[in-house]
């Protein structure tokens, strides 16, 4: 029933940009951080970002979702220009954000953090199905939201995001610090919400995850995209990708 | 006996002033980091409100309960657009001297025109009078400002512990750039918990006037005693700083009683007592 529902959104069609970033660039106070990012996402894709640590994915987030003031560059999502808008402003367009300390509020209950970020449109899921991801929520909503594991804690700041009707989650390194059999739940979240239509753009250092659910990968590295494949060219590219990650 | 209840009941109006206006500092702490000096003299602009609606407005006590918040509200929420947003990310100090300034202009500009002695201000009608209670007589009006601050006291704790805005408020406190990153207008939510504090003030200032009478400094005397109460209690908690305010009135009605010399002090010293014991307040947590 709610998958019918879900079905009978008005998505891009498939296949069409729905985010394109142009040249992006980005500051933390006086640091330059990003140096000219160019990628893109199409709907229904799970795209990962991939590199080292400090090489700016986290940054080329946090600049999308309108969290980092100084920016420049073009970010086009569904067609508008969102370099200019503020944060509150690109959530409500649809775009929801997990954040790499997963951002749980000590002050607020399970419920309540889980019931936190307003609904930005209609569509998204409702509480049982919500539920059905992520049993081990059910059981502790009148908990401390920071009194959760760790892998709790982390589904329920991507239970959270799915509530709203955003169809393009950014989930920043959500397996990091967590156990195998987590991390595997994870996984199969993500490719269950592909399977619903979802987009996502994903930040991973757990390349071997990533690898399970991306559809394409771009590399980043000092602030620029420096390469990006297909998740079918990925054997070819292997030994490039070691270069690059270092591993 | 009779003394003794009195003084009670002296310290549980006070009390309430207390709890009023400490909560809505530790509600604007939360949000705006701001440690609000202005509260004292948005207090005595409340009961100010409230004199001219009566005197020019012909309006009566009951709408400025009502009115009185709202309009000193907005000229707090003129305030926080206009200067206090702009503090933001400073050190506290920036909004104290602030606020302090901003203080400081707007009870000399009521002095200017009104003096320093007090304007009257009746009860209304349908609170005059009183009742024998057998052991004391109790005012009307003053058991109605006990009783009534209590109610907002406690509706204001329940906006903020219990209902969705208040998550909202809560989380703000804790991570507003994540909250903004979910689709709420954080901006203006720091406004209108400004506004919400402001108000409170200016309400307990409304219902003062009939009690202490209206003078430009009514706040600034106040605002000494309601900031040791805020340390005593901690800045963060609400439901510690409604109680610790009703707690501190009790406290110093007592020691007018028992020992009456020390009942000026008396707040001050728990103040020193608490900073030296645990210097995040009774209910207060770690900043």
């Amino acid at each position: 029933m709610a998958e019918a529902k879900l079905a009978e959104r008005p998505v891009a069609a498939a296949g069409a940009e729905v985010l394109t970033v142009n040249d992006l660039q980005a500051w933390y106070g006086e640091s330059h951080i990003l140096h000219g990012i160019n990628f893109n996402v199409k709907a229904g894709e799970v795209v990962t970002l991939l590199g080292r640590n400090g090489a700016g994915k986290t940054t080329t987030l946090k600049s999308i979702m309108g969290v980092i003031n100084k920016r420049s560059g073009s970010i086009r999502f569904d067609n508008k220009e969102i370099i200019r808008a503020t944060s509150d402003r690109i959530a409500r367009l649809g775009i929801a954000f997990c954040p790499e300390e997963r951002g749980i509020f000590s002050s607020l209950d399970v419920r309540e953090n889980l019931m936190l970020p307003p609904v930005v449109r209609p569509g998204g899921l409702p509480l049982d199905q919500i539920f059905t991801l992520f049993p081990n929520l059910k059981e502790r909503l009148t908990s401390q939201g920071t009194k959760l594991s760790g892998g709790e804690q982390q589904m329920l700041a991507i239970a959270r995001i799915l509530r709203t009707g955003a169809r393009f989650l950014m989930l920043d390194e959500p397996t990091e610090g967590l156990a195998p059999v987590i991390i595997q739940q994870i996984g199969h979240t993500i490719a269950r919400l592909k399977s619903q239509g979802f987009t996502i753009l994903l930040v991973e250092q757990n390349f071997r995850f990533a690898s399970t659910v991306a559809d394409r990968y771009y590399i980043v590295e000092h602030g620029k995209v420096i390469d990006g494949f297909a998740n079918s060219e990925l054997s070819a590219n292997m030994d490039k990708l070691h270069t690059y990650l270092g591993v | 006996m009779q003394a003794l209840y009195a003084q009670l009941l002296v310290g549980l109006i006070n009390g309430s002033f207390y709890a009023l206006l400490s909560l809505g500092l530790a509600v604007i702490f939360g949000m705006l980091n701001i440690i609000n000096f202005a509260h004292g003299a948005l207090y005595m602009m409340g009961a100010f409100v409230a004199y001219f609606l009566l005197n020019l407005g012909g309006i009566n006590y009951w709408w400025a309960l009502l009115i009185a918040p709202v309009i000193v509200g907005i000229f707090g929420m003129i305030l926080e657009r206009t200067m206090l947003q702009w503090l933001a990310g400073l050190d506290h100090l920036y909004g104290l001297l602030l606020t302090f300034g901003i203080a400081l202009i707007v009870q000399g500009v009521f002095q200017n025109y009104f003096g320093s002695s007090g304007l009257p201000y009746s009860i209304p009608d349908q609170l005059k009078g009183g009742v024998n209670l057998g052991f004391m007589f109790l005012p009307i009006y003053r058991g109605w400002v006990v009783i009534f601050s209590l109610v907002v006291c406690l509706a204001t704790w329940f906006l903020i512990e219990k209902t969705q805005l208040g998550a909202y408020l809560r989380a703000a406190t804790e991570n507003p750039t994540l909250v903004r990153a979910f689709g709420i207008n954080v901006p203006r939510m720091i406004t209108l918990t400004y506004g919400l504090g402001v108000g409170l003030a200016a309400l307990a200032g409304v219902l003062s006037a009939p009690i202490n009478q209206v003078r430009p400094l009514m706040g600034a005397d106040l605002i000494i005693v309601v900031f040791a109460v805020v340390v005593i209690g901690g800045m963060g908690s609400i439901m510690g700083s409604i109680i610790t305010g009703f707690a501190l009135g009790v406290i110093e009605g007592l020691t007018k009683y028992f020992y009456p010399e020390a009942s000026n002090t008396v707040v001050f010293v728990l103040m020193v007592v608490v900073l030296l014991v645990k210097p995040t307040g009774l209910t207060g947590r770690a900043a």
